[in-house]
């Protein structure tokens, strides 16, 4: 019998509004709105409200998975971060670093996206990262 | 504020003396993550146990009751909180009987500020009920209800037809209502209101609440403070409220044994 809220930011957009996840004995059973939070101040829009649907929902990816022909196989992440790193440095060896570009997104947080932008230009070598929440 | 103080001791202090024999209190607890409703165990850091900023906390026993069939939870309630729960207890939401209630009053000016008619609980028609603090009188009431009347009918649907366009159809009044929860929301019926288009119907989305509020909403002003477009919702159950004490003697979160009167009428 172990009910409390856990404080957490929405991850639909860029505006960083404050929600609580309900949670009973370590289930979710709802979401409320932070009601001293300086950016939302208690306020929600459609999708924070909605925000914990997918965390329980079966079409949740759990795994990460490779494209093997037609179909997707499902593969560790060792595996797959070794595939996307030595793909992303081949092609940008064979057609250069603008060959490339990098959509980085708003659910990550500040830090994330940094590292993002970091790898893109220090490694990827080119410029060309971007943001869902710049649009 | 010595008052409050002193006040917050006396909540804290019952509650740790109720908590042996309960499986629980709803409260509000403040941590380092900010402010939420919280169950409180026997042995819990007390000293976080707060009355601001409101959440509706009913809401969380109907849950935890309905969940817990046996268990026996308290709640730390202001008058907002038990008319909600005299509300759901009529539409077997929750079990007074299960409940043990510790009534907070309101001060003065949370009175004022919410427009409250009746700013501490009525303890007297619980099973397991204190009261602790002083009962305040009423707040004044919303001002923006007596400018509405003053209208004429064609500026009233205008003045509607303006704060309902504002609506980003966030179902956040619905959500957070402690007297919402049906299992099907009309509100959610495509036959009503068309999915994926704003503003939602006129006036239909915001009428349907409404009816639906009629004898049931308590004058929490927890929809009106979701609001992101800050329609003034309260004005519009107000005065449901009113029609339905002028028309049926019936004030919703009044009385634990007065039908209300939609049941009558069915009857």
């Amino acid at each position: 019998m172990e009910y409390k809220n856990v404080l957490t930011t929405c991850v639909y957009c860029g505006s960083g509004c404050g929600l609580y996840v309900q949670v009973l004995d370590g289930e979710i059973v709802g979401v409320l709105p932070v009601k001293e939070h300086p950016i939302s101040r208690g306020k929600l829009c459609i999708k924070g409200w909605n925000a914990t649907d997918f965390a329980t929902h079966p079409d949740r990816l759990t795994t990460p998975l490779i494209r093997d022909g037609d179909d997707f196989r499902a593969a560790t992440w060792d595996e797959a971060l070794t595939l996307v790193a030595e793909r992303l440095l081949a092609i940008r060896d064979e057609f250069g670093p603008d060959s490339i570009g990098v959509l980085t997104s708003a659910k990550c947080t500040n830090e994330e996206n940094y590292l993002l932008q970091k790898l893109t230009r220090a490694v990827l070598k080119t410029n060309s990262v971007d943001h869902c929440a710049r649009l | 504020m010595a008052e409050q103080d002193t006040l917050i001791e006396q909540i804290r202090a019952h509650v740790e003396d109720k908590l042996p024999a309960l499986d629980g209190i709803v409260a509000l607890r403040r941590t380092s993550e900010g402010t939420a409703s919280y169950l409180f165990h026997e042995g819990d850091d007390l000293s976080q146990l707060v009355l601001n900023p409101r959440y509706p906390l009913s809401t969380t026993v109907s849950m935890l009751q309905k969940r817990f069939p046996e268990a026996r939870f308290g709640i730390v309630a202001r008058g907002c909180d038990s008319r909600a729960l005299v509300e759901m207890a009529k539409r077997n939401q929750i079990d007074p009987d299960r409940l043990y209630l510790l009534g907070v009053a309101c001060t003065a000016e949370e009175a004022e500020e919410c427009h409250c008619a009746t700013p501490a609980p009525d303890i007297a028609q619980w099973p397991q009920a204190e009261l602790l603090g002083t009962p305040v009188e009423a707040g004044s009431p919303n001002p923006i209800v007596a400018e509405y009347d003053a209208m004429p009918l064609e500026e009233r649907r205008v003045f509607w037809k303006q704060q309902f366009s504002k609506c980003i159809k966030c179902y956040g009044c619905r959500n957070i209502c402690p007297v919402c929860f049906c299992e099907a929301c009309a509100l959610e019926n495509p036959a009503w209101v068309e999915p994926g288009v704003l503003a939602p119907p006129f006036p239909t989305f915001h009428l349907i609440k409404a009816m639906h509020m009629a004898a049931r909403c308590v004058a929490c002003r927890q929809c009106e403070l979701a609001c992101p477009s800050h329609i003034p919702l309260t004005v519009l159950y107000d005065l449901m409220r009113r029609d339905v004490g002028r028309m049926f003697g019936y004030v919703p979160g009044d009385d634990l044994e007065a039908l209300p009167p939609l049941s009558l009428t069915l009857e």
